[in-house]
This record gives C-alpha cells, sequence and structure tokens, in this order.
C-alpha cells in the first residue's frame, strides 16, 4: 500500500474518521458528567454537601436536601433485590441445570423477550393490577391504603430486574464444567448437593455480578416507579409510606421547576444518580472480566 | 424393602424437597409476567380499532380519539435518533474492530462504552436538555431523539465490533492482496460480511429505545396535535402511555392500555426479528 499514494490518503482519513468517532464515545462521557457539574453548580453552590444529608425538600423557601430521595432510591432497590433474588438464583439453578434444554430454551426466550417490555408498560401494569393487590395487604397489616407506595415501586423493581439477574446467572451456572459435576455425582452425591456444594460455589461471582447489574438497573429505573410510589418528598418512615427516588423526582418535578436553584437541585440528583450508577456497572464489570482470566 | 441406612434415605428425600421449592420458586415470577403480558392484550384490544390509529386525541374529558400524532411521531424520533447514531457507532465499531483492537485506548474507549449504556435514561433526558433544549429555547422531537441516539450509540457499537471481529482475517489479506486499499476493503469487505450482525445491534437498540420514557418528558415533551417538523414538541407512544395513565380520565386509562398493546408489540416484533437475524449468522458460522 506504500507506493499507491492516494488509497494511502484516503486510508489515512477514514482511519481518522472512525477514531474520532470512537474518540466522541470517551467524549460523551466526560461531557456528561462536566455538564451535569456545571448545571447543577448553583445548588452545589448554595448547599454543599449539606444537599446530600439534609431532608427538606421545599421549593417556596428555596432549601434543597436530597436525603429523602437517596433513602428512596437506595430502599426500593434493595428491597426489590432482596425480593427478586431467591427466585432469580432458583430460576437460574432450574434453567441452566434442571431443566432440559428443551423445556429451558422456550423459557429463556420468553423471559427475555419480556424484559424488553417498556418500563412505562409495567408502570401502567402496576398502577391497575399491582396497586389494588398492594392496597388489599396494607389493610390487613393495618396500614394506610393508599396501595401507592415504597412498598409497591419496590415490587414492579423486583418484577423488572428479575429477567437480568436470572439470565446472567444461568449463563454462568451453565458454564460450569460438565467434569467437576459428574466428579460430585460419582462421589454418591445427590443433585441438591451437588447444586449446593459444588455449582453455587464455582458460578458465586458470577451470580453476584447478576445482581451487581440488575441493582445497576433498578437504581436508575423511572417510569414504572414514578407511576407507583406516591411522589411525596418528604422523609419516608416505613415501606408502606409514599415516596420519591432520585430518578422519580426530577421526573416529576423537571419541567415545573421554575427556579433556577430548584432545577440546579434535581440537576444535582441527577449527577449523584449518574456517579452512583457508574460505580455500580464498573464494579460488576470488574467481577465479569475477573471471571473471564479465570 | 429398603435397604439404605435412615441417613441416606435423609438425604434422597432432602434432595426431592430441594429440587421441587427450586422448581416452585422458578415459576413464581413467570406468573406476573404471564399477567403483565395476559392484561395488556385483555385490556387493549378492546379498544383498538381503525380509528384509534388514524385520530388524534379528544381534549380532556371527551372519550374517542386516537393516537395517530404519538405514532407518527415516535416513527419520526427513532428515525432522527437512528439516523444520528447508528453512522457515529459503525464508525467507532469499525476503530474498535478494526484499528484500535487491544490497545489499551481501544479499552477505555469500551468502557466509556459500558459506562454510557449504564446511564440512567432520565440522566440522559437531562443532558439533552442542556444541551439541546435550552439552546433552541423550546422542546422538541429533535431533542429526544439526540437523547436516544445517546441510548443507542453504546449497542450498536459494541455489537458491530463483535461482528466484525468474526470476520475471518483470510477474508481482508485476499481484498489487500488483491491491491484494495484497507478503507475500501473494511467498506466493502469486512462491514458488509458483518451486515446481518450490525442490523441485529440496530434492531436490538431501536426496540430498546422506541419504548423509552424518561428522555422525551423534557425533550419531546409530548404534543396533542399532529406535527412533523422535528423542530416542534412532538407526541410518542410511551409519553402517551404515561400521561394517559396517571390522568383522572377513564377513558384515557382504555386509550393508555390499548397504545400499550400497540408498542408491545412492536417491540417485541423488534426483538423477534432481531433473534431470527443472530439465529440466521449463527448458522451460517
Amino acid at each position: 500500500m506504500k507506493f499507491n499514494l492516494a488509497g494511502q490518503f484516503y486510508d489515512d482519513i477514514f482511519r481518522k474518521i472512525s477514531t474520532v468517532m470512537a474518540l466522541l464515545i470517551i467524549g460523551l462521557v466526560i461531557g456528561i458528567f462536566i455538564t451535569l457539574v456545571i448545571e447543577s453548580w448553583p445548588s452545589i453552590k448554595a448547599f454543599g454537601l449539606r444537599f446530600i444529608w439534609t431532608t427538606t425538600w421545599d421549593p417556596v423557601s428555596r432549601e434543597f436536601g436530597a436525603l429523602p430521595f437517596l433513602v428512596g432510591t437506595l430502599l426500593t432497590s434493595f428491597l426489590a433485590l432482596i425480593i427478586a433474588t431467591p427466585f432469580a438464583l432458583a430460576g437460574a439453578i432450574f434453567l441452566g441445570e434442571i431443566a432440559p434444554p428443551r423445556l429451558a430454551n422456550p423459557i429463556s426466550f420468553i423471559m427475555e423477550l419480556l424484559a424488553g417490555i417498556p418500563s412505562v408498560i409495567y408502570g401502567l401494569w402496576a398502577l391497575f393490577y399491582l396497586v389494588p393487590i398492594v392496597r388489599w395487604l396494607e389493610i390487613k397489616f393495618g396500614a394506610p391504603p393508599f396501595g401507592l407506595g415504597m412498598f409497591t415501586a419496590s415490587l414492579v423493581l423486583a418484577i423488572m430486574i428479575l429477567p437480568y439477574a436470572l439470565s446472567v446467572a444461568r449463563d454462568v451456572i451453565k458454564l460450569v464444567p460438565q467434569d467437576i459435576k459428574e466428579a460430585a455425582y460419582g462421589l454418591g452425591a445427590t443433585r441438591w448437593e451437588t447444586i449446593l456444594h459444588v455449582i453455587v460455589p464455582y458460578a458465586r461471582s458470577g451470580i453476584f455480578a447478576g445482581i451487581v447489574l440488575a441493582l445497576g438497573r433498578a437504581l436508575g429505573e423511572t417510569m414504572a416507579v414514578t407511576m407507583v410510589i406516591g411522589n411525596r418528598s418528604a422523609m419516608p418512615h416505613s415501606i408502606w409510606d409514599l415516596g420519591n427516588t432520585m430518578a422519580s423526582v426530577i421526573a416529576n418535578e423537571f419541567t415545573e421547576a421554575t427556579e433556577d436553584v430548584h432545577l440546579a437541585a434535581l440537576v444535582e440528583i441527577g449527577l449523584l444518580l449518574f456517579v452512583i450508577t457508574v460505580i455500580v456497572n464498573l464494579i460488576a464489570r470488574l467481577i465479569i472480566i475477573r471471571l473471564k482470566v479465570k | 424393602m429398603n435397604t439404605y441406612p435412615a441417613r441416606e434415605n435423609w438425604r434422597r428425600i432432602k434432595n426431592q424437597i430441594a429440587v421441587i421449592i427450586i422448581i416452585l420458586l422458578a415459576l413464581i415470577p413467570t406468573l406476573p409476567l404471564f399477567f403483565i403480558l395476559a392484561n395488556i392484550i385483555h385490556e387493549g384490544l378492546r379498544s383498538i380499532n381503525l380509528d384509534f390509529f388514524l385520530h388524534l386525541p379528544a381534549p380532556p374529558g371527551e372519550t374517542g380519539g386516537g393516537i395517530s400524532n404519538a405514532l407518527v411521531g415516535t416513527f419520526i424520533i427513532v428515525g432522527i435518533a437512528v439516523i444520528i447514531g447508528v453512522p457515529i457507532s459503525i464508525l467507532a465499531g469499525i476503530y474498535l474492530s478494526e484499528y484500535g483492537k487491544d490497545s489499551k485506548l481501544a479499552e477505555i474507549i469500551r468502557i466509556s462504552a459500558d459506562v454510557l449504556q449504564g446511564v440512567p435514561s432520565i440522566v440522559i433526558g437531562i443532558v439533552a436538555y442542556a444541551w439541546v433544549v435550552r439552546p433552541m429555547g423550546h422542546f422538541s422531537a429533535f431533542s429526544g431523539s439526540v437523547a436516544l441516539a445517546l441510548m443507542m450509540i453504546p449497542v450498536v457499537v459494541r455489537t458491530t465490533e463483535e461482528v466484525l471481529r468474526l470476520v475471518p482475517d483470510i477474508l481482508r489479506e485476499a481484498s489487500l492482496a488483491l491491491g484494495v486499499p484497507y478503507w475500501r476493503t473494511v467498506m466493502k469487505v469486512v462491514l458488509p460480511t458483518g451486515m446481518v450482525g450490525v442490523t441485529t445491534g440496530i434492531l436490538i437498540a431501536v426496540a430498546r429505545i422506541a419504548g423509552e420514557t424518561a428522555p422525551l418528558l423534557f425533550t419531546a415533551f409530548g404534543n396533542q396535535f399532529m406535527t412533523l417538523n422535528p423542530m416542534e414538541p412532538m407526541n410518542a407512544l410511551p409519553l402517551v402511555i404515561f400521561n394517559y395513565a396517571t390522568s383522572p380520565y377513564e377513558d384515557w386509562w382504555r386509550q393508555a392500555w390499548a397504545t400499550a398493546v400497540v408498542l408491545t408489540f412492536m417491540v417485541l416484533l423488534l426483538n423477534i426479528l432481531s433473534r431470527i437475524l443472530a439465529k440466521r449468522i449463527a448458522g451460517e458460522k
């Protein structure tokens, strides 16, 4: 190619264009971060670190503290994880180890299709079908029967993240080498003993990665949560309370924010959410990289 | 009859109980997923008719009306997102597979793509607001497309890279040996060979962004009227579902379900199509 000067010229251009487009992706990530910092600057300047641990969110008196939303996001996400994990793990073991492929493959296929249903549709369903169920539960438990609230949001989140956690865990369980399973059976282990003492320990870090990925998704989930959490910007006192997550308060108030500092406070919540999800996703990625090395 | 010692019997029983519990736990979550699908179809199909697709939304409180503007809006917003996102993604994918390969820079770009994919959609909405809506001074379909393009880029970049890496080097060498410059080799040999895979990636990405609501809330914003101008606020199917479901009108709830059927059907179709394509690639290999 050296002697084809015209060819080399276009080669250079093509290489440069594709390099620029690739660099653009780094630029986008940095750009998003810088934009969030700049846009939230009035709020960062006004409230400083107090923003993270004060609980007053009052657009009228221009006092903004994000703690209720941090708590709302963490509480609903972790509750969702706690609800979803046993089912996801059992499902992964069932599809990866117990069910014959003729049964497991179509079930996996349908599950992955359902994972693609937009979150606003999960929200619609939850609003009309899950809310009455939760209201009934709340009457049973003697809680105020809103139907909406943190618990309902956690349930929808659990349903939504389950396919993610499940499919990662299933893939890792499938990767457990046949010979060590056969070795366990050869020693007279029952199926359950093999699952408990061989398969799960071997796939442990992959299962954990799946759970962390699901957490990352739950933290940033907006629409389904916004539709059922009740949108109350005060500190929640129980899981039956109405509340708000970081994502849902942005979705609710962003277009209504007239004061600059209110808008900046909402963007700062977005900035916090961005930082948290990036960290969670990088942790999941690190675990998966370590898996591949192994 | 039973010659096993008691301990062995207990192990067998424990095994059976455990396996049954696992199967039960595995089957329980299929119930809500099944109900979601059944409810959408049941509630939605009642209100779908031809008028629903052809008419504009009725004024608040009045019954009837349709989602023609949202249907058109979704196509336009997603279409522009594809036009913005796909060329960038394919070129970046080409860089990763043909030039960057295992270099440090390529690894940073891959991590960036992963980070971008993990950014919550509502945050993407804020950024599109700051980048497009604020400078323009008003909400617009175009700003929604920018937000959606940001969401589709990482998906298409990674699939493009993966697919192009699968193209055997023999093909590249054969083309280069014929005196074809590298860039033409990439465009005429490597990319066409991996085109089915790249298309699969685009379909997956489109299925993902077509149902996104959060990034459109303060970009495309929604519109009760038909507009084809991407510089104006525009309605989209997910926005209709959100606005109608949270409205106080019973007729709008009914229409939210009907819109949900349309959107679900579109997304499922795109996903199934991408699966069929993916299977075809797997079959060729």
